[in-house]
């Protein structure tokens, strides 16, 4: 009983990191600019769209016809050479092979320049206009990003391979000092936990630690007296939102191995993630990490077959259910701040 | 009716008017066929609820489209069960979604704001994962609810046997199909535009625009606005309810992807569109969806390299290409794109639009309907 309550408590580490990850970087945008952002599930799917074009790059060939030798058919044969190969040689192999986090470098500067032009071309006329209006131009942006996604990529999934070294499961029972095979984990999903704590840990630090972050994090306690002491706010608020749209990006694209990305997986993740931020309470950074990985866990455990026993279809409500009960009981979220939202 | 202000009058007998003479004066559009004209009528009225909520209350609701399929949903129950007739799957599917809306509204309209639009949102989405997942006995899950064979209808069995084949909706006997459908719904559409109106120009709905503009107000003045927010929420649940039903015969088959929350912001977009708070122009935003949705997914390359035929060669090519993004399987992105130049640049929809036209051409004479145009309204209880 124990290893299977332990298995369902993993199971649910790697929803529950995405759900943290999107749901920091929406309390990011709120905690600073105040915009209910309705497109960051787009930006997650954008990001999951840069592994794509990443694979994309790395895996251009050039078809030659050979006709000196046939094919099984008796046409003349192809031959593809690939590109990055013939270019790197071994070095090209891997970046094929591990094109998933090396496209890591190709999102973080996208997804900067994105956020940005999000910031300053739409959102910015939008921070004194009532939250109903920043839900409806935000909602309007993912359709539009997410439409742009669908008529470039097609709306198909498009599988995305994890590097060969993380394909198959973790025997995590044995260094625990259990049996073997009592509970085997997939590596990817442990890649990607340890990822998300990484990327979780590095925007508290940037926030705690640094004078840009100190910076911010005056602004978000008082935007006015910070502005009034010479500081261009704005600025820094600008580069938050592109901060938080790149931590929405890495998010979507260590996922992609997890799930193949579509045009809608931004939808479908934001719904949740709003609930998250929710639940976490409006503004609170580790409210909304806390709640991420939390309802996560929840989510798993419900998909018991155990549970499901006891309540049907409890595995398909519990967030929403949880969502309800923290709103309507204690609608500043677990750890949201006093009056922050509080309606 | 005789009672009304002789504006109100002329408003809704052309309004009437308009919707009774569609298949006449959309024909030049090619869109004056009975399908496409039902559902200009259906979601008309989903939109003119929905309007009653977000227009005049100002509680933007993520989640209405789960009356809408649970209108569905009763309606086609009616008919497995009951009768054919489409009187009693309306009554049905309105006093189920009213119920339903009255359920949820009790609870979300605890909270406002944002915090209201993610408590519906999270009820429409639980009752759309349930009615897939372990209400399949009732819902009939991803296949649909469907007429069958063998249904009961226990009502038109006390009169008359079963005939052979299934069945098609009537009313009192008459067979709902083609312009008799489309009446049929445009009768329901004149009749709820009508009461939304006496709605927004009764006390109570008076009562709901102090609510927009500004709740705690209403509140220290010692008046319990509960009560009327809920009263607001149930009538819009119903008029989805009904468009629902109405949807359910004219083509009698139920899905859950009706409750799904793209659906619930399918309606926000038609209001916005339209111009939220006006009575008109959530009808509007809803006809020129559906009138896109039709004709912007049915334009294909050979269509458009026609449409671009003057230019020269290369230049069309590129033009066909470049456009071809935006219609068929593109729609989305056009109305996306539209959407968010509504918001940004006309927060009032067309109807706002409209009214700027009108007082260009009469400069010195300022529309009182400029006052209450919903870009400068307070959102509510903030």
């Amino acid at each position: 009983m124990f290893e299977a309550i332990f298995l369902q408590f993993l199971n649910g580490l790697d929803k529950g990191s995405a759900y943290a990850l999107i749901a920091l970087g929406l309390t990011l945008v709120f905690g600073t600019l105040g915009v209910v952002n309705f497109a960051h599930g787009a930006l997650f799917m954008l990001g999951a769209f840069c592994a794509v074009l990443f694979r994309q790059l790395m895996t251009m060939e050039t078809i030659t016809i050979d006709p000196t030798k046939l094919s099984p058919w008796g046409a003349p044969l192809e031959v593809r050479a690939p590109l990055v190969q013939a270019w790197f040689g071994d070095f090209g192999a891997v970046l094929v092979n591990y094109s998933v986090p090396f496209s890591i470098i190709l999102t973080i500067p996208v997804m900067l320049l994105v956020g940005i032009a999000f910031e300053r071309g739409i959102i910015k006329h939008f921070y004194k206009r009532p939250h109903a209006e920043q839900i409806l131009v935000t909602f309007g942006l993912a359709i539009v990003a997410q439409e742009i996604i669908k008529s470039i990529f097609g709306p198909n999934p498009i599988p995305q391979p994890m590097p060969e070294a993380a394909r198959g499961a973790a025997d995590i029972g044995i260094w625990l000092g259990m049996q073997a095979n009592v509970i085997t984990y997939p590596i990817w999903r442990l890649v990607y936990f340890l990822f998300a704590g990484v990327i979780i840990g590095g925007v508290f630090a940037f926030l705690q630690f640094t004078t840009f972050g100190m910076v911010v994090r005056a602004g978000m306690a008082d935007r006015e007296t910070v502005g009034l002491l010479g500081i261009n706010i704005d600025r820094r608020f600008t580069i938050m939102f592109g901060l938080a749209s790149v931590v929405a990006g890495l998010a979507g694209v260590m996922y992609t191995p997890l799930l193949p990305p579509n045009y809608h997986m931004g939808m479908d993740f934001l719904v949740l993630s709003f609930v998250v931020v929710v639940v976490g309470g409006m503004g609170s950074l580790p409210g909304a990490v806390a709640a991420g990985f939390l309802l996560g866990i929840l989510q798993s455990f419900a998909s018991m077959t155990q549970v499901k026993a006891i309540v049907p279809g409890i595995d398909q409500v519990i967030i929403y259910l949880v969502a309800v009960i923290i709103l309507l009981v204690r609608p500043r979220g677990l750890m949201g701040r006093r009056g922050v939202m509080e309606a | 009716m005789l009672a009304m202000p002789r504006k109100d009058l002329i408003l809704f007998l052309g309004f009437a008017a308009a919707v009774l003479a569609m298949p006449i004066w959309l024909q030049p559009f090619g869109a004056a066929y009975p399908d496409l004209l039902n559902r200009f009528a259906i979601f008309a009225i989903f939109a003119v609820g929905f309007n009653i909520l977000f227009g005049l209350t100002g509680y933007l609701s993520f989640g209405h489209a789960a009356f809408f399929g649970v209108g569905s949903y009763a309606a086609v129950w009616s008919f497995k069960l009951l009768s054919m007739d489409a009187v009693p799957a309306l009554l049905f599917a309105v006093i189920i979604s009213g119920l339903f809306a009255l359920a949820i509204g009790f609870l979300s309209l605890r909270r406002s704001g944002i915090y209201f639009s993610i408590l519906t949102l999270a009820f429409a989405q639980m009752s759309y994962n349930l009615a897939y997942s372990v209400f399949t006995p009732i819902t009939n899950g991803e296949t649909g609810l469907q007429l069958s064979l063998n249904d009961k209808r226990y009502l038109d069995r006390m009169f008359f046997e079963a005939g052979a084949g299934l069945p098609s909706p009537t009313l009192f006997g008459v067979t709902l199909s083609g312009y008799v459908a489309f009446y049929f719904c445009a009768f329901f559409l004149i009749a709820t535009f009508f009461i939304a109106q006496r709605v927004t120009g009764s006390p109570f709905g008076m009562m709901l625009k102090g609510i927009k503009s500004n709740q705690t107000r209403m509140n220290y003045t010692g008046v319990n606005t509960r009560p009327y927010t809920l009263a607001a929420f149930v009538i819009s649940g119903m008029y989805a309810g009904l468009a629902g039903a109405l949807l359910a015969i004219t083509d009698p088959l139920a899905g859950a992807e009706r409750m799904q929350w793209t659906a619930s912001g399918e309606v926000v977009l038609m209001t916005i569109l339209g111009g939220a708070g006006t009575l008109v122009g959530p009808v509007i935003g809803a006809w020129l969806i559906k009138y896109f949705e039709n004709i912007f997914s049915a334009i294909n390359d050979g269509i458009l390299s026609q449409f671009w035929g003057f230019l020269p060669e290369g230049a069309q090519h590129t033009a066909v290409l470049i456009s071809s993004k935006f219609v068929g399987e593109g729609w989305f992105l056009t109305l996306g794109l539209v959407f968010v130049l509504i918001v940004v640049f006309l927060p009032g929809g067309v109807m706002e639009g409209v009214r700027r036209i009108a007082s260009m051409i009469r400069p010195n004479k300022p529309t009182p309907a400029s006052a209450d145009s919903s870009a400068t309204k307070p959102h509510p209880a903030e």
